[in-house]
């Protein structure tokens, strides 16, 4: 039986794979074969590292050794130093950039502070559904320590130094906030947790909700202690059904330990919490349409002022905040203002999770500090672009958010710097685009799902979304004249200034994004009726390259629609007044023989 | 259960708490358990966690291995889902991804039988932090 003693972690993530990680796998394994330590080292392919732009990456362990930039042929030589003679390959390894200094052991690597988890601290190490796993990782202390040694405004002035800032997609100062709520009188205040997560590919909340419901309880307890409210209500959509059965245990403990109820951990404050369920309108995680959604009467929006801190929830008042603004708070008490105040950039403190979605190899969720580039969350957490593709675009903040390029790649981001490039923060969906994507069309995805979600309320957002929606399906039909173009920018600009809530004033952020960087595909749409990206259906044809074609005859049997002729061994036509366009030709022709043109 | 009435009662509370997983985790002893904490978000559950995890439970009880499987949350690899991770009393833990049945047996014969390491290691690429020190 083996017994190893040292093990060689290959990265075998999709980047490192592409620079010939697997065939360095082979070669590790073959040179310990030659050199008779088979049976002491083992080579173990691991995932992606995201560090990929210094791939392949090797580790060593136990001495977490870190070589960077790894080709097939330094198997030798690591096997021969490090395995046999235990020296480390000097030359391979990692070279910090700010000190110039090689890193021998990987503890001490900068890489990994590209990640820091605060509201995710929980997220995939504790029980969800076991308190005393909660409370086990420091969970409830913040609470125990505010209720026994601070004054509400104590604690306020906490939050307010700490520069905290909502995540829901706003970005208002939560200190502040909390302090607005605490000066207004009411006979009975609310707190209210917006888990109305609507953001196509958002999913962070959800994530939080169901790894660490706990951290959501103890820090809307606290804010109710703050504000002097005793109730507290979760807004949740129903089609969240694993998260809310696992809010609805820890809730039930929390009670159980007297963490919720009457005169909590003996300091004389009461708290107890319900959940409010919706039905999934995006409208609904707007503040004013979310409590009037709880009051039972239509999820629409009402002119601000009054701010829910003034008349809220049953016209009382009541300080509403997001899922992931609360997963933060419980660790500010623990760990201190100052230090959560010492993550992040200037105006934006701690960190921001991102659900990495679309063209990229490293789907998931992430958590950066402020600050970060979006380079480094795409090319080196993200693991790039997949299927070697050409980066095009990512798109951040949903619906209301912008569609930002290569030149901003650089940009750090944080509140403020995505909106100064046209974009948000949002809720911290990221979906990134290849060079496949066709800018015009997601632009009009986009106003789609702001069309269908539209409560319908103000004409600016109904009407006007409507036809914003249709000049876009103008122009992907190539039907669209040039005077189009200028429509489109003036009706957005209308909408962004004139609709009732933030749904419609930043609707048309996708198209106004998507129209100062990406002008010239709309005016190849418009002037040429071309789609660039070959993926606007209308614009696009598929044909049979005559000299490519050896007449296999795969496309035709896979044509759903039988529209394209030719015998065996004979060139093949496509007869475009049938054709639908699907690709299935393109995807299996073997030869090159079909192109979009 | 009894409440828990101050400040100190939590304290004491969590010193208990975690002085049974260290128990659990960290010590080389026979006591020291294996346990296995599988990936159950939404997210996991749709690529299969449960069936994972419930083959999980019934193979290590009918190879004799005393071991704690236990569900947490999502860990973030949605690309590797599902995803699970194998604490060895006396080694740090490992996180495992793609793990549908038959990588789960290899895991149970190969990692936790022999402390060999499997193909599939998801590396930690964040940063935790110490959580009830100020700093």
């Amino acid at each position: 039986m083996a017994k190893f003693n040292m093990h060689m972690l290959v990265c075998g993530g999709t980047g490192c794979r592409a620079s010939a990680s697997n065939m360095l796998y082979e070669n590790l394994k073959k040179e310990l074969k030659e050199q008779g330590l088979q049976d002491e080292v083992q080579v173990v392919e691991t995932g992606c590292f995201g560090f990929c732009e210094k791939g392949p990456i090797v580790k060593v362990i136990p001495d977490n050794t870190f070589y960077v930039s790894v080709t097939p042929e330094d198997a030798k030589e690591i096997v021969a130093e490090h395995a046999v003679k235990g020296r480390q390959v000097k030359r391979l390894l990692y070279v910090d950039p700010v000190n110039k200094k090689q890193i021998s052991d990987s503890k001490g690597m900068g890489f990994y502070k590209k990640q820091i988890r605060i509201a995710l601290r929980n997220c995939g190490l504790i029980d969800p559904e076991s308190i005393d796993e909660y409370l086990a990782s420091d969970g409830y202390e913040a609470l125990g320590k505010v209720l026994a040694e601070m004054t509400p405004e104590e604690a306020i002035q906490v939050m307010i130094d700490s520069g905290l800032r909502g995540r829901g997609g706003g970005g208002f100062p939560t200190g502040v906030k909390w302090q607005i709520a605490s000066k207004v009188d009411g006979t009975q205040k609310y707190v209210v947790c917006n888990a109305d997560e609507g953001d196509p590919g958002a999913f962070m909340d959800r994530s939080i909700l169901e790894g660490d419901p706990h951290t959501v309880i103890e820090a809307m307890v606290i804010n109710g202690y703050c504000i002097g409210a005793t109730k507290g209500l979760i807004y949740i959509r129903a089609e969240y059904p694993l998260a809310i059965e696992r809010l609805k245990i820890a809730l039930e403990q929390a009670r159980e330990y007297g963490l919720l109820g009457t005169d909590i951990l003996s300091s004389g404050f009461d708290f107890d919490i319900e959940i409010r369920y919706g039905a999934g309108a995006f409208v609904c995680g707007e503040e004013t349409a979310l409590i009037h959604s709880m009051e039972g009467e239509r999820g629409e929006p009402t002119f601000k002022p009054p701010f829910p801190a003034q008349s809220g929830y049953l016209g009382m008042p009541t300080n509403v905040n997001n899922v992931e603004t609360f997963a933060n708070i419980p660790v500010i008490y623990n760990k201190g203002a100052k230090w959560f105040s010492s993550i992040g950039t200037e105006k934006s403190k701690g960190t921001k999770v991102f659900a990495l979605a679309g063209k990229i190899n490293n789907v998931g969720l992430i958590e950066v500090p402020m600050g970060i580039t979006l380079r480094e969350v795409i090319f080196e957490i993200g693991g790039g672009i997949k299927d070697g593709k050409k980066f095009r675009s990512v798109q951040t903040g949903g619906p209301s958010g912008g569609c930002l390029t290569e030149k901003h790649l650089d940009t750090p981001i944080d509140f403020d710097n995505l909106l100064a490039v046209g974009s948000m923060m949002g809720s911290g969906g990221m979906i990134v685009m290849d060079e496949d994507d066709c800018m015009v069309s997601v632009a009009k995805f986009y106003l789609e799902f702001t069309v269908e979600e539209s409560c319908g309320k103000c004409s600016p957002c109904r009407v006007g979304n409507k036809r914003l929606h249709e000049l876009l399906e103008k122009i992907t039909q190539g039907k669209a004249e040039k005077e189009d173009l200028d429509n489109l920018r003036n009706l957005s600009m209308v909408i962004r200034d004139t609709s009732l809530c933030g749904l419609g004033q930043t609707s048309p952020n996708p198209v106004l994004s998507t129209m100062d960087n990406f002008m010239e595909e709309y005016q190849s749409h418009v002037e040429e009726q071309r789609c660039p990206a070959g993926s606007c259906k209308e614009l696009i044809r598929y044909e049979i390259i005559p000299e490519n074609c050896v007449g296999c005859t795969a496309c035709a049997r896979n044509c759903p629609v039988n529209c394209i002729e030719g015998e065996r061994k004979q060139l093949h036509t496509i007869d475009q007044s049938l054709c639908i366009k699907c690709g299935a030709c393109l995807e299996k022709c073997k030869f090159n023989a079909v192109a979009i043109v | 259960m009894t409440k828990i009435k101050s400040l100190a009662d939590l304290k004491k509370k969590k010193e208990d708490l975690q002085s049974k997983i260290a128990l659990r985790e960290k010590s080389d002893t026979p006591e020291g358990r294996v346990i296995v904490k599988v990936a159950m978000a939404t997210c996991g559950i749709a690529s299969g966690s449960k069936e994972v995890m419930e083959y999980m439970v019934d193979e290590l009880d009918k190879r004799n291995i005393d071991a704690i499987v236990t569900q947490t949350g999502c860990m973030g690899y949605c690309y590797a889902e599902p995803t699970l991770e194998v604490n060895l009393p006396g080694h740090d833990p490992v996180v495992y991804g793609y793990v549908d049945k038959k990588k789960a047996d290899e895991i149970i014969e190969k990692y936790i039988k022999n402390q060999e390491l499997v193909d599939g290691i998801i590396p930690v690429n964040y940063q935790t932090i110490e959580k009830d020190k100020e700093e």
